[in-house]
């Protein structure tokens, strides 16, 4: 029991890290630009499967995954100059319609370019299997993206919080206004955060591809968890995207692992066997829902 | 002084729109007759999202909430030998209801994005909980054994299932538009303008935008239980959020707080997808295309660039 406790802890802290390295650019656009994007989960989705196919074509997983973070920076950076900044200044309501339409795009271009079934993506063959620690074996592989995943939110928070850039960022997202009456450029500071952000999503993609499959719509689940995320942690703030996304990442894994063998020991197997599932699957909305109810700005408010 | 409302337009409309399965009885295109009803479908769901969104002011992203669980109602009784229209439907608008004062009640205490996300994490959370039900068929859905039986009329005719959603949806259109005559209405009008005045006024501001967000998703049940009708299934699908979205798509495009926005926006989404889907298997890449084009080009919406008012 202790074991697979800890097994799945290991599971949640590795999703839990990459749901946060989504988290990170899309809590930045939402807070500092106050814009909803729905297209994050599709930079998601076509870094992947830009990764897929480099690694396939290349033979080399490592030159598939830096090869999808620059494609993606650059088409985040495209994205963000051509379309989005028209954006900002719109009403919530545009911006769901555009971002949904770039959504449909996304899925659709996909379907052209590589057709409707999922790619293959392996894992590097070095770190193909298990290795043995705390005493039980877990595979390697995931130990690599807990890795990779505690390296970027370093960095991250270095960059955030220790680099002038950074100060800039923090200035926009506490008040976008003054910062720019402070004379930070929170426009050419945007592109770049954008381009950021994009490349994170295609880390997270090609990341996760040897673990879930690569496929159309792939984004469009875990861009719902992303904002779940940024509304747990505090719209705006990188620390709470992180602190919001290691406690999705736990209480969704360790539910689903653990709650319906907890039911099963308080009510009938039958009742759990119905119940288990459904309370496991909505754990991390209730637990949206009864932030939002007491504690509205999130854990970590990042607005002045 | 109110400008004299002449609702000849309208009767013509409706009059066409009657005539329509005749004609495409007539032109041995009797296919297009479940398509038409799938139209009005959306466009009573599309209606009463926008009743929500442009009459409350309240930009909900959980719509499919309403619209889904209005068809599993109607599923669910179905498999459990109740087929009676007569008390599925409005079992379902009832139901429907309920979920929506029980979401619209905790949700309203937020508002901006925080109240779309949270209508988003309800509907979410509705979705899964649909698809790990093995009562509810799962991943799969639930099918209806046939049709519900709307005694004395036979809607296992597809023009009659037509006929009946026709009359539902001009009947909603008509509540909606007394409704929107009404003190309600007036008031609600006042709270998109200025909730804070409104509130010095002695408004119950909160009951008010919650008994607008429950007639919504009341109506959208009534879509529900129709739709699951029409495909003969209930499908996890309509909960899911890009159904919200495509909705919420829908009365964007048709024109928000128009009196037919709902109505322009289901009917040129669905047939935008329906003569793509003639040409191409990527009808979806054109569309987005042209949301992107509406964005960009018609800021105030299509219906703006027709009328030039909101």
């Amino acid at each position: 029991m202790t074991q697979l406790i800890l097994e799945q802890m290991l599971n949640g802290l590795q999703f839990g890290l990459m749901l946060f390295l989504l988290a990170a650019g899309l809590t930045l656009v939402f807070g500092i630009m106050d814009m909803i994007n729905l297209s994050h989960g599709s930079l998601y989705m076509v870094g992947a499967y830009l990764g897929a196919a480099l690694a396939q074509a290349s033979g080399s997983f490592l030159l598939g995954l830096a090869g999808a973070m620059a494609g993606l920076a650059l088409i985040g950076m495209l994205l963000e100059i051509s379309l989005l900044r028209r954006l900002y200044q719109r009403d919530h309501l545009t911006q769901v319609l555009a971002t949904f339409a770039l959504i449909l795009i996304a899925n659709e271009t996909v379907l052209l370019l590589w057709g409707p079934q999922p790619l293959l993506l392996n894992a590097p063959t070095a770190l193909a299997g298990p290795v043995e620690i705390l005493g039980f074996s877990y595979p390697a592989y995931r130990l690599l993206i807990i890795a990779v995943g505690l390296l970027v939110a370093a960095l991250l928070y270095w960059l955030v919080s220790r680099t002038r850039t950074g100060m800039w960022v923090r200035a926009g997202a506490a008040n976008r206004v003054m910062a720019e009456a402070l004379g930070i450029d929170v426009r050419r500071l945007f592109t770049g955060i954008f381009a950021l952000g994009a490349a994170l999503c295609a880390l997270a993609g090609v990341m996760l591809g040897p673990l879930l499959a690569v496929q159309v719509g792939m984004g469009e689940n875990i861009l719902i968890l992303a904002f779940v995320v940024i509304v747990i942690g505090g719209i705006g703030s990188i620390r709470g995207a992180l602190v919001g996304s290691l406690l999705v990442g736990l209480v969704d894994t360790l539910g689903r692992a653990l709650l319906p063998t907890v039911l099963r020991a308080i009510a009938s197997p039958e009742v759990a066997g119905h119940l288990g599932p459904a309370l496991a699957s909505i754990m991390i909305y209730l637990l949206m829902a009864a932030m939002l109810f007491w504690r509205p700005e999130g854990l970590f408010p990042a607005r002045s | 002084m109110k400008p004299r409302h002449t609702a000849l337009p309208e009767i013509a409309l409706l009059a066409a729109a009657g005539a329509l399965p005749l004609l495409l009885q007539a032109w041995g295109e009797e296919f297009y007759i479940g398509f038409a009803t799938r139209m009005l479908i959306f466009a009573l769901a599309a209606t009463s999202l926008n009743f929500i969104v442009g009459y409350g002011g309240m930009v909900a992203f959980g719509h499919a909430a309403f619209f889904g669980s209005g068809a599993y109602v109607v599923a669910l009784l179905m498999a459990a030998g109740i087929t009676s229209a007569w008390l599925s439907w409005p079992l379902a608008l009832a139901a429907a209801a309920l979920l929506a004062l029980l979401i619209g009640a905790l949700s309203l205490r937020t508002r901006g994005v925080y109240f779309i996300m949270i209508t988003l994490a309800f509907a979410q959370m509705l979705y899964y909980i649909t698809v790990s039900l093995q009562v509810a068929g799962g991943d799969d859905g639930l099918p209806l054994a046939r049709r519900s039986s709307l005694a004395p009329l036979d809607l296992g005719n597809d023009a009659t299932l037509y006929w009946v959603t026709l009359g539902l949806l001009a009947a909603s259109l008509y509540g909606l538009r007394r409704l929107a005559d009404s003190r309600f209405g007036k008031a609600l009008a006042g709270l998109r303008q200025n909730a804070p005045r409104m509130e010095a006024l002695g408004y119950p501001v909160r009951p008010l935008q919650l008994a607008c967000f429950v007639i919504g998703g009341a109506l959208a049940g009534l879509a529900g239980a129709l739709l699951a009708n029409q495909n003969g299934l209930a499908s996890p699908n309509l909960l899911y959020w890009k159904q919200s979205g495509m909705l919420l798509v829908m009365v964007i495009l048709g024109g928000v707080g128009l009196r037919y926005g709902g109505v322009a926006g289901a009917v040129m989404l669905l047939g935008l997808e329906e003569m793509l889907g003639l040409y191409t298997a990527h009808g979806h890449l054109y569309i987005g295309l042209f949301l992107l084009g509406v964005v960009l080009f018609a800021p105030q919406g299509l219906a703006g660039l027709a009328l030039r008012r909101r």
